[in-house]
């Protein structure tokens, strides 16, 4: 289907097709259907679903044990609440719709410039646009202020790429005037709307009196999309193909999946399973209920059971018991889990720690939901530029003529050598310099108000160089079309570029053809990879003293460049040109085309030397690597560059190992065959090798990738898994959603970070996506679950505020449920001495309050608090992650002990309840009140057996809450109306009661904590030992600690000094060559056992 | 020198808004927090200390209950003509109200009483506690408030000719109505002299100051009309004259228990009454527990500062008192026979694959 756009005709369209406005709309809801839609998304949840069940159910007084306030009120406050953040987040989404929308554009309308909103533009019109506007539809390039049709544009919002990108006319528009645009008309013939933003397969055709009346080709080149910026150019022009919803952002868009951590998932299940349980629970009393009913019937006089019984009367019982036992799923799970799990985010919004004061960043938790899963991570996914490495490219050395500079200071820029043969204009270093300054795309940009150049550059090497060559006398300052003007060593110098021979992936070199001006020279100035540059010199160059140079720069994980040049004849050019002209203008396989004849110029070259950029490893990455490792997470190197450059990264930061330790095998191949036999190849020595305990990692690049994704996707997955460290280079974004999409289908936890618009795909695709806030733009941190500065922020991330999020929200969901089993359970107990007629031993107000204000306090406040280790000693033994990967801390046998717990823990109070108040005792308000109580003190002493760290809050929370009881029930056993009058003083001041409380209290947490402490002691895990070393070598002088300025550190580190003398870094950091030998400070000399069984470790054997 | 730093401060300064987080101990999780471990000492000791809190408890509790003398009287069956072998013909005698239901029972106090010594009646197998009939009730109607729906009452709310029943319910209606004479002659050895039973102050206080209305008198209440007209005839009459605060026995009856087994007050004795005495009680029983199985008993008993005998407490407080220093014993003895050095790294499960992988290599 093809989508025919007539130029500047706004009639043309109206019978032939209907496309759709320019209005833009990214809104979930309107007006009219927000409360049905919004009512149905909510009631699309489970939990939601079972909530209404049951209050409606409440609502038939003859079932109903309690008034049906009790779950209707906090029902719709919970409606209420999500409703209200729904709303208020899609008013914020129509706002900035609407800004866009009503936007003013130039647009032409019967030959002259209209101003109209941007919602008013249609397909076809013609839309003027000046500098620095945003785009408001997807165009057609038609013309531009530049005399080569040239303009620029930024895709920052559309890929993240922060440099400018050249955009130029079609070929038939070459030429036209401004006064001419006006009333240009034609037919442009284009696929209909995708979302490939790298396509633009179309065709242009000017009608007479315009030139080309003939089809001529569309490229991606030719386009200005949506949301991007007009750069560096006056006006431009284009024709709208695309609009609204249907330009190639509005079809890629679209609302993230919500992403469902493992902890959720597995609640899920847990309460899908209560629900059978409560369901079974609920057809056996009910049973049971009818059974009694129909035996007792004539007998219960008292209870005068009508003759004649109602259709409906064998499922009024089954019904009540299931309103009694519907609090088994107590709809504060929910809530009181996200509540804390905002507090767990913003812990990591306030992290001083993840603070990067280079760059100003804090770290940020865009998703408030998710953070437990961090603490379950089982691959970490990372890009390599910008998020291993710094992205800062500094020009470091180069090899000129077989001199190498910069070889003694390590920076050639201030190596006098260099300087000087420039001032004496030594002919080859001239030539090298000139081709760093000229071969690029680099746009050099004069501020209007400083006069300070700036470089926009599409690569950051580019960038780097031309940087070192103004710094060495050769300023590039000025590229206007295609002259550009060079400041060397005070003259000013100007060349035109006659051809540009573009870089591509597979010829892996950059020509330009210049035209020196004062000389009248021609030349074609090269740069690329040695392998391509070298087969291009001609017979006699030192190739392999250039070859060496860059043998000992990758060595040193350098990145290489060779620099090559040609004098040109003059009519070898002209006959080269109409070969080259022929070839751009060809309509299938151009770039093949262009490809062959740019080799027919491109030999015999003077080979120059070889540059080397530095691209600085970020601080703290092969520690971060190391550590995360060792907390047994797998390491994928995912990146775009190419395969040595990765390997030489992958090296510095300790990702994979050298011969012996470790080996680094490679699967390629062009055809399946040979990726097949390459991955078995691979496997075979994998299984040999494995045993010998090495390191062994995979590298695999974009197209045996490709090749193997496509047809081998399940032996790749198995290789996958099986060596746990892979690079793969040269991957397309959407190659690494794919690979983090392998991942997770093999039930792992994924995380993946990345700091550029390519890596959007990933972050969005992986459990967890990081986003690094760096120099390639904002979209990688944009679209991320979490982004913060640097790097090394992950192992904090992971270990500290993962782990603790992890631990405590199991601990929250399973305590909640528990707390609400146990009141459940004593319901049922209590139906079988009730006549199993289902009873509520409890009143309403007691049931409501029993989640919101008896018991979810102190619960809540130990989730936010607790915490098992403290950070340092998670940090120094991140092996004990361990605990919290593969959902160790809430699963069906987690979940069974909390089960378990709770019933025994209602048999506990059940029991010494009807046993205390018996005989004349046994009233029923007053019993029930002793019940209740007996639940709210084992629960305040449970919570305080399972907390591991007391600050003052948990203490006031748990006694807080007491208090909370009492003052509630006291306060309405004032009221004469209620039916509660008086009670509680009664039962409080019968002794009974109160021995009754300390009989349950230890008669329910006295068993469990002796279990608790028989483990801990005689069966501990890796927990417990860690703990009671900390207890036995409290917090050791540490330089972080001291820094970070706080008080109880110092007091801390003070009172250690007397006990310092046995501590000693326990984990074999210091092994690590990067780490600085000062960050620990070891008191003694004599190193204890421990630590010395620590450090020979297999984690510290395998490094260097 | 001094140029460069000022040259790189002034950016800093001008930047005045960092985004750098705050500094408090509650966002950076560094508040100050003590870790209590169950180390071995401190559950030792700490068992301990609960047994040796707990034995005492449990000896005082249940000296308590033992200090208290309970004289229990099961006379459902006693006062049964023996003829009536069949569970139906007990009903049949129980309802026939042509037939004089009275009898005489002889109780033999074991220890002397001391004074108050209350009169309660049990009845077993009796749900006061079931649904249908904990509702029964209305609070407002027994409170003399305007009443806003009966609806719980049914089907007891209203008379056929829609009268409404004051007070309504099954609970009233079903008020238990066996009545005791105590000592109507002295015809047996060892007899007291006379017995005064009151039946005044046996209710809650706050239940007859506010729950129950001095102006509400019953009404239509079917237990009233003895003919039976209305084929209704459930528990004891009401004194039409007498208005609910007074009906104590009403007041009692009408806090459901929450066990089927429950005793109620039914009077108080405030005279001393001596060991080997013997009482003769008169019963008229007429309360049908015989449909439902249920039995019935009197009872006479003291109370202590706990209440009635209840052995419970005691023995459970002497029994979870010695299993904590049982406990606290053999943990002892485990940490004598295996002492653990606490906070080992080399214990840490990837120290000992490690030990282990080493000494393999």
């Amino acid at each position: 289907m093809k989508r025919l756009v007539h130029i500047n005709d706004r009639g043309g369209h109206r019978d032939s097709q209907n496309h759709c406005s320019n209005k833009i709309s990214n809104t979930k809801y309107n007006i009219f259907n927000f409360i049905p839609k919004n009512l149905w998304e909510q009631f699309s949840r489970f939990m939601n679903k079972y909530f209404l069940l049951i209050a409606t159910l409440q609502l038939w007084p003859l079932i109903t044990p309690v008034s049906p306030v009790s779950t209707w009120g906090p029902l719709l406050a919970i409606f209420a609440v999500s409703a209200t953040k729904e709303a208020w987040d899609d008013y914020g989404r129509y706002c900035s719709d609407k800004e866009f929308n009503e936007k003013l554009v130039w647009v032409v309308k019967n030959g002259v410039k209209t101003r109209i909103q941007a919602q008013e533009i249609e397909v076809g019109d013609l839309v003027w646009l000046l500098e620095n506007d945003e785009i408001p539809c997807d165009m057609v390039l038609l013309g531009t202020a530049e005399p080569l049709g040239l303009c620029y544009i930024e895709t920052a919002a559309m890929d993240g790429e922060t440099d400018l990108k050249t955009r130029v006319i079609p070929g038939p528009c070459h030429g036209l005037t401004s006064a001419q645009l006006l009333n240009i008309k034609g037919m442009i013939e284009c696929p209909e709307p995708d979302k490939d933003i790298l396509r633009f397969d179309a065709r242009v055709r000017l009608f007479p009196p315009f030139p080309g009346d003939e089809l001529s080709p569309l490229g991606v080149k030719n386009t200005l999309l949506q949301c991007c910026y007009l750069r560096n150019t006056e006006w431009a022009c284009g024709v709208a193909v695309y609009t609204g919803n249907e330009t190639k952002i509005g079809m890629s868009k679209g609302i993230a999946e919500p992403k469902l951590t493992a902890a959720d998932a597995m609640l899920d299940k847990l309460t899908t399973a209560l629900f059978i349980c409560q369901i079974v629970v609920v057809m056996i009393l009910g049973l049971a209920g009818n059974v009694w009913n129909n035996y007792e019937k004539d007998k219960t006089w008292y209870l005068r059971f009508p003759k004649k019984s109602e259709w409906y009367d064998f499922i009024v019982i089954p019904l009540r018991f299931e309103l009694l036992c519907s609090i088994m799923i107590p709809i504060s799970v929910k809530v009181s889990l996200d509540l804390a799990k905002s507090v767990y985010s913003k812990y990591i919004d306030w992290d001083i720690q993840m603070y990067d004061a280079v760059t100003d960043t804090p770290a940020k938790a865009a998703n408030t939901a998710i953070s437990e899963d961090l603490g379950q991570i089982e691959y970490i996914l990372t890009d390599k530029t910008g998020t291993l490495t710094e992205n800062m490219m500094i020009f470091k050395r180069c090899c000129i003529n077989g001199v190498y500079y910069g070889n003694f200071n390590g920076d050639a820029l201030t190596d006098q050598h260099l300087m000087h043969s420039v001032t004496e204009k030594v002919s080859a270093v001239v030539k090298f310099v000139m081709v760093m300054t000229i071969n690029n795309t680099v746009v050099p940009n004069m501020s209007r108000e400083n006069g300070r150049l700036t470089y926009k550059a599409q690569s950051q090497d580019e960038e780097a160089l031309v940087q070192a060559a103004a710094q060495l006398g050769m300023v590039l300052f000025s590229k206007k079309g295609s002259v550009v003007e060079v400041n060397f060593l005070g003259h000013t110098m100007e060349f035109e570029i006659l051809q540009v021979l573009e870089f591509t992936s597979d010829r892996k070199r950059m020509s330009v053809v210049v035209r020196d001006h004062s000389t009248g020279g021609l030349y074609l100035l090269t740069k690329g990879a040695d392998e391509t540059v070298f087969r291009r010199v001609r017979a006699g160059e030192p190739v392999q003293q250039v070859a060496d140079a860059i043998d000992q720069y990758s060595q040193l994980g350098l990145r290489t460049l060779c620099f090559a040049w040609r004098d040109l004849d003059e009519q070898e050019y002209v006959a080269w040109t109409a070969k080259f002209n022929e070839a751009s203008a060809a309509l299938t396989d151009r770039e093949l085309k262009i490809a062959e004849v740019s080799e027919l110029l491109e030999k015999d070259l003077e080979l120059l030397g070889a540059s080397a950029i530095e691209d600085k490893l970020q601080d703290g990455v092969p520690e971060t690597i190391a550590s995360l490792r060792k907390a047994g997470i797998n390491f994928w190197l995912l990146t775009g560059d190419k395969q040595t450059t990765a390997i030489q990264v992958a090296r510095a930061c300790n990702f994979i190992m050298a011969e012996p330790e470790g080996q680094l095998l490679k699967i390629e191949g062009s055809t399946p065959s040979d990726v097949a036999d390459s991955i078995e190849g691979v496997l075979q020595t994998f299984c040999i090798n494995n045993s010998e305990n090495k390191n062994i990692a995979f590298v695999i690049d974009g197209l045996s990738l490709e090749i193997a994704l496509k047809y081998h996707k399940e032996a790749f997955a198995k290789l996958a898994l099986l060596i746990r460290t892979a690079l793969c280079c040269r991957v397309t974004p959407s190659q690494k959603a794919e690979l983090v999409g392998l991942v997770k289908s093999c039930d792992y936890r994924t995380l993946a970070i990345g700091d550029g618009g390519n890596d959007v795909k990933m972050i969005q695709e992986a459990h967890v996506g990081v986003g690094i806030s760096g120099r390639e733009g904002l979209q990688a941190s944009r679209a991320a679950d979490y982004s913060f500065g640097k790097f090394k922020f992950l192992k904090r991330l992971i270990l500290v505020h993962g782990r603790y999020s992890y631990n405590r929200s199991a601990f929250l969901a399973q305590y909640s449920i528990y707390k609400s089993l146990v009141i459940c359970f004593v319901q049922i107990l209590f139906s079988f001495i009730s006549g199993v007629s289902g009873t509520s031993l409890f009143n309403s107000f007691s049931l409501m309050a029993y989640n919101v204000a008896y018991t979810s306090i102190p619960v809540m406040v130990t989730s936010l608090l607790d915490k098992d280790l403290s950070e340092r000693t998670v940090m120094q033994h991140p092996e004990i992650l361990y605990f919290a990967q593969a959902g160790r801390l809430i699963n069906p046998s987690t979940f069974a002990g909390w089960f378990l717990r709770s019933i025994f823990h209602a048999i506990v109070i059940f029991v010494v309840t009807i046993r205390v108040y018996a005989h004349e005792k046994c009233e029923l308000v007053e019993m029930s009140m002793v019940a209740l109580s007996g639940c709210i003190w084992i629960q305040a002493f449970l919570v305080l057996i399972e907390t591991n760290s007391f600050t003052v809050y948990q203490h006031l929370a748990v006694s807080g809450n007491v208090v909370i009881f009492y003052i509630l029930n006291l306060i309405l056993s004032f009221g004469k109306h209620s039916g509660m009058y008086r009670i509680m003083f009664r039962v409080c001041a019968d002794p009974c009661y109160w021995f009754s409380l300390l009989l349950m209290v230890v008669a329910g947490v006295g068993p469990l904590s002796a279990i608790k402490f028989y483990r801990a002691t005689y069966r501990p895990n890796a927990i417990n030992t860690l703990q009671l070393m900390e207890r036995q070598h409290p917090m050791p002088v540490s330089v972080e600690a001291i820094g970070s300025s706080s008080s109880s550190f110092k007091s801390a580190s003070r009172s250690s000094s007397s006990h310092g003398s046995v501590f000693e870094p326990l984990l074999a950091e210091t092994s690590n060559p990067k780490t600085p030998p000062d960050r620990y400070i070891s008191k003694d000399k004599t190193r204890p056992v421990t630590s010395a069984v620590l450090l020979s470790s297999p984690n510290s054997r395998t490094l260097p | 020198m001094n140029g460069a730093s000022s040259s790189e401060g002034g950016p800093t300064n001008l930047m005045k808004e960092s985004k750098k987080p705050k500094y408090t101990k509650f966002t950076q999780q560094e508040l100050p927090a003590c870790k209590p471990l169950l180390t071995p000492g401190w559950v030792m000791a700490t068992f301990m200390v609960v047994g040796i809190i707990f034995i005492p408890i449990g000896a005082v509790t249940l000296l308590a209950s033992n200090s208290v003398v309970e004289v229990v009287h099961r006379y459902d069956l006693e006062c049964l003509p023996s003829t009536l072998a069949t569970q139906a013909d007990r009903v049949r005698y129980i309802q026939d109200s042509s037939i004089d239901h009275s009898c005489t029972v002889t109780l033999n106090i074991p220890k002397r009483m001391e004074p108050p010594v209350y009169v309660y009646y049990e009845l077993t197998n009796f749900y006061q506690n079931h649904r249908r009939y904990v509702k029964s009730r209305n609070d407002q109607q027994l409170r003399g408030d305007s009443v806003s729906s009966l609806d719980a009452c049914k089907p007891l709310a209203t008379t056929p000719g829609g009268q409404t029943i004051v007070p309504c319910g099954l609970i009233a209606w079903s008020l238990f109505n066996d009545t005791f004479l105590f000592n109507p002659t002295q015809a047996a050895p060892n007899a007291i002299g006379s017995i005064t039973v009151e039946k005044t102050g046996i209710a809650w206080k706050s239940d007859v100051t506010s729950k129950f209305g001095a102006n509400v008198k019953p009404q239509n209440f079917p237990n009233n009309d003895r003919t039976g007209a209305l084929g209704w005839i459930g528990g004891a009459a009401l004194d039409p004259s007498k208005p609910l605060k007074e009906a104590e026995d009403l007041i009692v009856w009408m806090r459901t228990a929450a066990l089927p087994n429950f005793r109620k007050l039914w009077g108080k004795i405030n005279q001393q009454l001596e060991a080997n005495q013997t009482i003769t009680v008169r019963i008229s029983n007429v309360y049908n527990t015989y449909t439902f199985k249920g039995s019935k008993k009197l009872v006479l008993s003291t109370t202590s500062w706990l209440g009635g005998k209840n052995s419970f407490l005691g023995i459970a407080y002497l029994t979870v008192g010695l299993i904590c220093m049982f406990l606290a014993l053999v943990f002892f003895l485990i940490h004598l026979k295996n002492p653990r050095p606490l906070g080992d790294t080399s214990y840490l499960s990837w120290n000992r694959k490690s030990a282990a992988s080493n000494s393999r290599s």
